[in-house]
């Protein structure tokens, strides 16, 4: 069979019908375009923060002033204008600030928002075996569900605006713990602008009974996003978290510049499962999501464990490293990633996982699929220390393309300062074969079908980690998000 | 059942198929046989819409529809299997999984709802012991590591659980040990009712011995040269293929 056909066949255009496009109209505060010392301190204002988190925020404000825009990674960024985005816009405007918002003062079209993307604010319709919600639009947390419930435990969840204000204590000794503003420039900004995000600690010896998520959307125009999750499991304590995005479809660029810290004690496990689903853009790749973000683990204790999975199918740009710090003795980290780019979108993702610790064990596992024009990296770091005598990793990298137009691209990086160390990679590339489309085709079972069940087949590693109700629906993405790429 | 008026068909600019004629009715078997390079599978291919081929003139009616008209996948819905000569391995997909999604496009197309789960594993039951595979192997992926007996094995399985009314088995005997070989075979012929059709494509006797056509056909630079009953398969066995295609080329001229 000719190339020709074959790449035909598996022409990868046409727009997928992105469901979560839709914008909803509500009163949103949005603060003037534009970022200054001033919008620094009215952002602060705004959260009513104590003094030493306007220092905070202040401090990263002027290093950020000092610092390039990164340019290393394998994405074509096109010039981002940082005076013209607005960098608080506020839903809730005009509503009661003080104390715990009752679902009767929430505005009924951001309940109804909520509705539609499938989050159900209302506790009694929560997802079988419990999932607690935190609802983030923009700026602003607009419900978090099961906090009494939680609360009961020890186990503290909220937004992180409302922990500054209610557990000062933990925030101060955590915030920019891991990841400090000087790390790169995305992490200046955030810390600069920062506005909600999570915040959770479980308390020593508490396994926590449900699945805590955060659910963040943007839906004000000309604004960016500066998500910061802070996550703190005391020793013996495990929980599983959960994060899923979506964003209305806009021919502008929208930027999500976010920081997610976690901290793992003595011999606790956190379980971070992200569901990334930005509008990626149209076919042409107009609009889209720029998401930039920083995700670390601190693995300060001793046999402390942290698993990262990662569904990566929206945004226009993705810039994106879930990291793992392992200081304690025997910690263990895990990476487990799906990326998926279609038509004009471009991911730069993966892993840097930084052996101190004795016996410290990482995982590494990144299935890339690219289709349409897109370009898809996969970028790790693996360092093992002098000290860290007895470290393990394992890295398999693969990517899978569909057509001939996209590209995939591995950048393993290896620094092993220790001869004990063991550490694997793998890395395989391949295409979805006519033959195996073919196949399935004669089985009764027409393209796109076809092409979702060996995507799904392929990512099955990687989805299998995530929590039932969320594999489904990963599924189910990976699949929309191939369609109509067939010719 | 299954009616080919004059097919011609080509790879790329060459012309493969150059007339092909051929009547099956139900419960009929036949077999098609010829030289490498014949056309055996790229009549195969054509008929199950491989995307590979063009089909540049002729006629294809199967079930009272025009075949040439409908995808493959509605091919396969309508009745129509190929057991591959080389199954594809599809790396993480189950076989349970795949073997779903078949049967319930099929549905779907039908008008029907689909298969309980209970129902389904009933089927999968009834249908590995006809080929002697082992519950295990629908946890494996589709023909992943699967050796050659039991990629064919598949095949026949898979035909098996589609309920399909018109079977080409693309030398289905090839790289198949004895043994593998009667499983297979034995496995055909249960499935063999007074409303299916199976066409044999096959280079030896071999296979024949245990499925047994009605009708041979030779295959021959893409036209078939030459069909009789069963004991032709015989005598192609003894005398080769050459004293047919000097018959034919001598009518030729």
């Amino acid at each position: 069979m000719s190339e020709d056909k074959d790449n035909e066949r598996v022409r990868l255009i046409s727009e997928e019908k992105y469901k979560y496009g839709f914008t909803t109209d509500v009163h949103t505060d949005v603060i003037e375009r534009g970022l200054t010392e001033d919008t620094v301190r009215l952002i602060s204002s705004k959260k009513n923060e104590p003094e030493w988190m306007l220092e905070f925020r202040l401090k990263a404000y002027r290093h950020w002033l000092t610092m390039p825009m990164p340019d290393w990674a394998h994405l074509d960024i096109p010039e981002i204008d940082f005076q013209s985005i607005s960098y608080y816009a506020d839903p809730t405007a005009g509503q009661t600030k003080e104390g715990p918002k009752s679902l009767e003062e929430i505005d009924p079209q951001v309940m109804k928002t909520f509705d539609k993307l499938g989050i159900p604010l209302e506790e009694r319709l929560a997802l079988s075996g419990g999932v607690a919600v935190d609802a983030v639009m923009d700026s602003v947390s607009v419900k978090t569900t099961f906090k009494k419930t939680l609360a009961e435990k020890g186990i503290i969840f909220c937004s992180i605006g409302e922990a500054v204000q209610n557990h000062p204590e933990l925030v101060r000794e955590y915030l920019g713990s891991v990841v400090n503003y000087r790390d790169n420039f995305y992490a200046a900004l955030n810390s600069a602008v920062f506005s909600d995000g999570s915040f959770v600690y479980i308390p020593k010896g508490v396994r926590c009974p449900m699945e805590l998520s955060t659910y963040f959307r943007i839906n004000a125009k000309g604004t960016g996003q500066f998500e910061r999750t802070l996550i703190v499991a005391d020793d013996d304590s495990y929980v599983s978290y959960l994060e899923g995005c979506t964003a209305p479809m806009r021919d502008e660029n929208q930027l999500h510049a976010a920081i997610v810290e976690i901290v793992v004690l003595d011999r606790a496990e956190v379980k971070y499962s992200t569901v990334q689903n930005w509008y990626p853009g149209d076919e042409n790749g107009k609009g889209g999501v720029y998401n930039f973000v920083t995700k670390r683990g601190h693995l300060r204790g001793v046999n402390s464990k942290l698993s990262w999975t990662q569904v990566e199918t929206g945004s226009a740009i993705t810039w994106k490293y879930p990291s793992c710090i392992l200081s304690g003795d025997g910690s263990q980290g895990e990476f487990y990633s799906v990326a998926l780019t279609n038509n004009y979108q471009q991911a730069d993702t993966g892993t840097k996982m930084i052996h101190l610790g004795k016996n410290t064990k990482s995982t590494i596992i990144s299935k890339g699929i690219s289709a349409g024009h897109s370009q898809n990296s996969y970028r790790g770091l693996v360092r093992v220390s002098e000290k860290a005598d007895g470290a393990r990793n394992y890295s398999q990298c693969d990517s899978l393309l569909l057509g001939d137009k996209c590209g995939a691209h591995t950048f393993p990086y290896m620094d092993i300062h220790n001869d004990t160390a063991v550490v694997e990679h793998e890395a395989t590339t391949s295409k979805i074969s006519e033959d195996q489309l073919f196949y399935c085709n004669q089985r009764g079972i027409p393209v796109e079908e076809a092409i979702g069940l060996i995507v799904n087949g392929y990512a099955k590693e990687v989805l299998n980690k995530l929590p039932m109700e969320f594999a489904v629906e990963a599924q189910r993405l990976l699949s929309v998000s191939l369609e109509n790429t067939v010719g | 059942m299954l009616t080919i008026e004059n097919l011609h068909a080509n790879v790329g600019d060459k012309e493969i198929l150059r007339g092909i004629n051929l009547q099956v009715n139900p419960g009929e078997v036949h077999a098609i046989m010829g030289p490498n390079g014949s056309g055996k599978s790229t009549m195969s291919n054509v008929l199950v819409g491989h995307p590979g081929y063009t089909v540049t003139e002729g006629k294809v009616t199967f079930l009272g529809r025009d075949l040439l008209s409908l995808p493959a996948e509605n091919r396969s819905h309508m009745g129509m299997f190929l057991s591959f000569q080389y199954p594809v391995e599809i790396p993480g997909v189950s076989m349970t999984n795949f073997m779903r999604t078949a049967i319930n496009e099929k549905r779907k197309f039908l008008g029907q709802e689909p298969l309980s789960p209970s129902d389904f594993l009933k089927m999968v039951k009834a249908k590995r012991d006809l080929v002697k595979l082992d519950a295990k192997f629908m946890n494996r992926a589709v023909n992943e590591g699967f050796s050659g007996g039991e990629k064919k094995r598949n095949e026949i399985f898979q035909m098996a659980m589609l309920e399909q009314k018109l079977s080409i088995l693309d030398e289905t005997d090839s790289g198949l040990d004895i043994d593998a070989l009667r499983i297979v075979a034995e496995g055909v012929n249960k499935l063999k009712t007074p409303e299916t059709s199976v066409i044999v494509i096959t280079h030896y006797q071999r296979l024949l011995d245990y499925i047994k056509p009605d009708i041979v056909h030779v295959l021959y630079h893409g036209r078939i040269i030459k069909t009789a009953g069963p004991e032709l398969a015989l005598e192609l066995e003894e005398r080769g293929y050459d004293w047919l295609i000097k018959e034919y080329e001598d009518s030729e001229k």
